[in-house]
């Protein structure tokens, strides 16, 4: 028996919206006690996308869940990678070169953009706004294409490890950028355009589920929406990580807290990050890499023959997957010493300290091992604060490892936004929410 | 030196009832007794601390070594941009603390999800079921005790009630 089924009044319509409904996107469960099409109560069940994240974590080493974060926000990986390895980094005291810092900064600002795009392009086509949804996903797409070309995958990047990044820009990562963002700042003038000021669009979203400055503080809300209803706090600004200190951007405010200010906000954060993104990349520092990115060297089984007899000096050509990773690049992206990162690949194929190293690092108990403690960091993901809090117990797994999940705040307030408003009404606030599956129910 | 001032304040109003935790990493952590949750955090969340922000609530499994849970609570205050963390045992013979839901409107569904994963009950919440785990799970999946791979047994088909 749900809470909802005891409360209601026996003259009302019960009705579920969910866990399969195309616009409860990521499973969720809304069950709704109507009065005519005005919404009296509501109920939110969540979990239908648990998958033990968190168990599954105490049981991998702290490198081998990596690719589990992945998963928690599938719309902006890269920013879930970057909270978990800062997280590790600050438990163990390193500090990542600063290329990589500035390469860092450029992925998650592109992966925040590409988050509040899924956002908001889900929430205006659910509104019917089709034109502005393909306008959205246009944009997406030229940063995903981006993405792809330096991290070599899309969603599923692993791309930030613990010391650094796995590889460094593609050489030509210019023009896909460039493209990324003229195609990004046209589509954000023509969406402009076309629902600023819309009739409709700021019918179905001004004053509809307003947040209030305390409500959004009480209830934990972070990232976009809490910047909505008035409350400046930007994890950036706050508590400065990577290089955002050194760079230049505002943190756009709303005034109201209702669906059209989270609608605002977004957008204005999305020309913000494209400036971030342009003031980093004008002052990232340049490889010092003497060959060049992905220079040609001889294949690796002429280096481990080579090996066999001398010492093998040349470079050796990685596999695509590994490019960008060579021995000479690793200064500018990795921190030094064994401890912490995968070993080069030239070492470990061609000479047998190498070799050992990477056992070393690989074999189970040995790897990474934190000092005992419990740590808490946290970054700005597209939704919000995005936290880690990891306890280690001295061992090469963590003890109990917890994600602090922005929109776990924000859809427990779900209740309470939709309370009085029509069933229409819930759908562009749904959206407002950006509510993740993969990072709610974890 | 600002982490000292929230210390100052609290050891001032509640004398011998909190601890200092020294962290390497620079966080402040304090350490509570479990009854005097409610009137610490209200003291906290008001002035002149203002952490009006209850940034994460979670648990963790002590029991095969000191035999108890660790609740560890996160809160942020806006306005002197701190974060501080307080933590707070709770025994193996009394699974239960006060719930929060009363000051901050999150820890309702974080409650729910420590019950959920954890089987602690929180004295006052006002509604203590399961979260992520559905109606007729057996145990407490985060515990220390839970095997990684356990099956669970099938559950009947729910009736249909008018």
């Amino acid at each position: 028996m749900n809470r909802i089924q005891k409360e209601a009044r026996k003259e009302s319509l019960l009705i579920n919206m969910g866990p399969s409904h195309p616009a409860m996107h990521g499973t969720i469960r809304i069950m709704l006690e109507l009065d005519g099409e005005v919404v009296k109560n509501s109920e939110v069940e969540v979990g239908y996308l648990h998958r033990g994240f968190e168990k599954t974590c105490e049981h991998k080493t702290y490198f081998n869940l990596l690719p589990y974060t992945d998963r928690l926000n599938y719309v902006s990986p890269l920013i879930n990678n970057l909270a978990y390895v800062m997280t590790m980094e600050k438990m163990l005291e390193i500090e990542a070169p600063e290329r990589a810092q500035y390469i860092r900064v450029i992925m998650s600002e592109f992966s925040r953009i590409s988050d509040h795009l899924t956002a908001l392009a889900a929430m205006t086509m659910e509104c019917g706004a089709f034109t502005v949804f393909l306008y959205y996903i246009q944009a997406r797409e030229e940063i995903w294409n981006f993405i792809e070309q330096t991290t070599g995958a899309r969603m599923t990047t692993s791309y930030i490890r613990i010391g650094g990044v796995r590889a460094d820009l593609h050489p030509d990562f210019k023009g896909l950028m460039d493209k990324a963002i003229k195609v990004t700042r046209r589509v954000l003038k023509d969406v402009k355009g076309l629902l600023n000021k819309n009739k409709i669009w700021i019918d179905r979203t001004r004053d509809v589920a307003v947040a209030n400055p305390e409500m959004a503080v009480n209830y934990g809300f972070t990232g976009p929406c809490l910047r909505a209803s008035g409350v400046s706090y930007d994890v950036r600004k706050a508590h400065p990580y990577l290089v955002y200190d050194q760079l230049e951007f505002e943190v756009p405010l709303g005034d109201k807290g209702d669906n059209f200010d989270r609608y605002m906000v977004r957008m204005k954060e999305m020309e913000q990050s494209l400036k971030i993104i342009e003031q980093a990349v004008e002052k990232m520092p340049a490889s010092s890499s003497r060959a060049g990115l992905m220079a040609k060297g001889i294949e690796p089984d002429e280096a481990i023959k080579a090996s066999r007899t001398k010492k093998a000096e040349e470079r050796v050509n990685l596999s695509p997957n590994l490019q960008g990773s060579e021995k000479d690049v690793r200064p500018d992206i990795l921190v030094k010493g064994k401890k912490y990162t995968v070993p080069p690949k030239e070492d470990t194929y061609t000479n047998i300290e190498g070799l050992i190293n990477h056992f070393k690092f690989f074999m189970s108990g040995h790897g990474i091992r934190p000092p005992k403690g419990d740590v808490y960091f946290s970054v700005e993901g597209g939704n919000g604060e995005l936290g880690f809090y990891i306890v280690s117990d001295g061992t090469d797994k963590p003890y109990r490892l917890h994600l602090r999940a922005p929109c776990f705040h924000i859809v427990s307030a779900l209740e309470e936004m939709i309370k009085g408003h029509y069933i229409a009404d819930i759908i562009p606030t749904f959206g407002s929410t950006n509510m993740i599956g993969g990072e709610l129910d974890r | 030196m600002e982490n000292k001032k929230v210390i100052d304040a609290l050891t001032k109003a509640f004398p011998g009832k909190v601890t200092e935790v020294p962290d390497r990493l620079g966080d402040t952590i304090v350490r509570i007794e479990k009854d005097d949750l409610l009137i610490i955090m209200d003291f906290l969340k008001n002035r002149p601390c203002e952490f009006t922000m209850l940034l994460d609530l979670t648990c963790v499994d002590y029991l095969s070594s000191k035999g108890c849970f660790e609740m560890v609570y996160h809160l942020f205050s806006i306005s002197s941009n701190k974060r501080i963390r307080i933590k707070s045992e709770v025994r193996k013979n009394e699974l239960d603390i006060d719930s929060l839901s009363d000051l901050w409107k999150n820890a309702n569904w974080l409650e729910r999800e420590v019950f959920d994963m954890f089987g602690i009950n929180f004295k006052g919440h006002p509604d203590m079921r399961r979260l992520f785990m559905y109606e007729g799970f057996e145990g407490y999946p985060l515990c220390k005790d839970y095997p990684l791979r356990k099956r669970q047994p099938k559950i009947p088909l729910r009736k249909i009630t008018k």
